[in-house]
């Protein structure tokens, strides 16, 4: 038998699917945000917290970094209603996203925090600064500059990643993918329609942090 | 009463004792110059004075405060007692005018702008005028050590500490630094110098500190001290020297 493509077929759901483009860019754009935040305070919890907070967070990132993202998202979704915290999908796929990004940037500035000299700790505390101080404004600015790339290839992962959350039906780009083609039957159409939407998204995104980047990671 | 007293302070990592019982008395406007051999604790001496350090016993009191208080305001201290460093540590996101605001910023909550002045005024008078906007990344050793100076001297210190800040310089450099380090004690900062540079201190110091095992060994005028060591370890030291 033969397949005749017929993209047409989508036309009647554009709505459908820009309005999970949608959902997926405020996903990335708000766990990006929050994670991030997350995994400022946890690399320096790590680095410069007292021994019990900088054990707590290791669990935390080991905990995260060696389990599936599917089976975190699955855990927070269907596990925690059994201790009576029910989430809704949107609620459960932001804080899975969240909580995933936390723990890899954790990860990723904890290793720009080690890589400044310890000199520039001292010099900064030399100084009469406290150690906030010096974390924010000597420490954090540089680590930052020298993790940028590879942060904003784990941003890249997780935008990508976050097709997942259309398993428990957050409705995401993918979701929106996978309803369209249980009505149109148009598999191959629909997802090489969102396969293509999806490099886009990764391009642009790239595009924008190297914008960021260049605009306020300033490297020295 | 002294700028810095320092009163048989003992220090130990671990079990190693590296201060056994040091004191010192420095006065406003004295040019300590500290010498010994490597080992011997002048760093750990230094980085004690301005709380980089703890001690286990001994007292030190810096501008009046209790170095090694229970509630030591450190903050307080090291707003009076400056250091600088071996390897300069600047910041490297920052140029030479930022490294100098910063602190004052962030600490003192002076305005921008006028920490900008103070930047402009402290740079000068280290000769750096015209690299105020430079990266570190574009001085030689000798000017980043010099905005490292003029770092601390933004905060207006009452007593520079300086812990071999010419030792990471190509030979060619360190002049300039100690140039600089000379003005300062002529216009009478308080200085107390960990050096190698033999001839600055006899020179430039207006007390000489010979360490050795983790004690003052030997002290005394510099000219006095140089013409005519009294312990055999110091005159062993000079003459190694060359
Ligand atoms: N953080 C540390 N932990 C353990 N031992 C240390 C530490 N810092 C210094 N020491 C030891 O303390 C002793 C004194 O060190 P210090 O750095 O004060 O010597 P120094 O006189 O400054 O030597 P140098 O001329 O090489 O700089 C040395 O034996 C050194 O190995
Ligand atoms: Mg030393």
């Amino acid at each position: 038998m033969t397949y005749h493509l017929e993209f047409s077929a989508l036309l009647p759901y554009w709505q459908d699917l820009a309005w999970g483009l949608w959902f997926t860019i405020v996903l990335t754009a708000v766990s990006t945000v929050v994670g991030i935040a997350v995994g400022t305070l946890g690399a320096s919890a790590r680095s410069f917290g007292p021994p019990w907070l900088s054990g707590l967070v290791r669990v935390y990132v080991e905990l995260i970094r060696n389990t599936p993202f599917i089976v975190q998202l699955f855990f927070i979704f269907f596990g925690l209603p059994a201790l009576g915290l029910k989430l809704s999908e949107t609620t459960a796929a932001f804080i899975a996203m969240v909580v995933n990004l936390g723990a890899y940037s954790t990860e990723i500035i904890r290793a720009g925090i080690d890589a400044i000299p310890k000199g520039h700790i001292e010099a900064g505390v030399s100084l009469a600064m406290t150690r906030l101080e010096v974390l924010r404004y000597i420490v954090l600015r540089q680590a930052f500059a020298k993790i940028y790339p590879a942060l904003s290839s784990q941003i890249v992962i997780v935008m990508l990643g976050s097709a997942v959350v259309s398993q428990i039906s957050a409705p995401d780009l993918t979701y929106a993918a996978n309803f369209i083609q249980s009505r149109n039957f148009r598999a191959f159409e629909v997802y090489f329609v969102v396969a293509l939407i999806y490099l886009m998204l990764s391009i642009l995104l790239r595009y924008l942090l190297r914008l960021i980047g260049d605009r306020f990671v300033k490297v020295g | 009463m002294s700028l810095v007293s320092i009163r048989d302070v003992r220090k130990s990592y671990g079990t190693v004792e590296v201060l056994k019982g040091v004191s010192l008395e420095v006065e406003k406007g004295d040019v300590v110059a500290i010498i010994g051999r490597s080992g011997s604790g002048k760093s750990t001496l230094l980085r004690c004075i301005n709380g980089l350090e703890t001690y286990q016993s001994g007292a030190i009191l810096a501008d009046g405060i209790e170095v090694g208080g229970l509630h030591a305001n450190l903050r307080e201290l090291r707003r009076h007692v400056g250091m600088v460093f071996q390897q300069f540590n600047l910041f490297p996101h920052l140029t030479a005018a930022e490294n100098v605001m910063l602190a004052p910023t962030v600490v003192n909550k002076t305005p921008k702008k006028e920490a900008r002045a103070i930047a402009a005024e402290v740079l000068a008078k280290v000769g750096l005028s015209e690299k105020m906007d430079a990266y570190p990344s574009q001085l030689s050793g000798g000017q980043q050590q010099r905005v490292a100076i003029a770092r601390s001297l933004a905060m207006r210190p009452k007593v520079l500490l300086c812990d071999e800040i010419t030792s990471a310089l190509d030979p060619e450099l360190v002049n300039e630094v100690l140039r600089v380090v000379e003005q300062l004690a002529k216009e009478g900062m308080t200085l107390i110098l960990v050096t190698h540079e033999m001839r600055f201190a006899r020179d430039v110091g207006t007390h000489l500190v010979f360490m050795h095992h983790g004690k003052v060994h030997e002290s005394g005028k510099p000219k006095e001290v140089f013409a005519a060591p009294q312990t055999p370890e110091l005159q062993q030291f000079v003459s190694g020297i060359g």
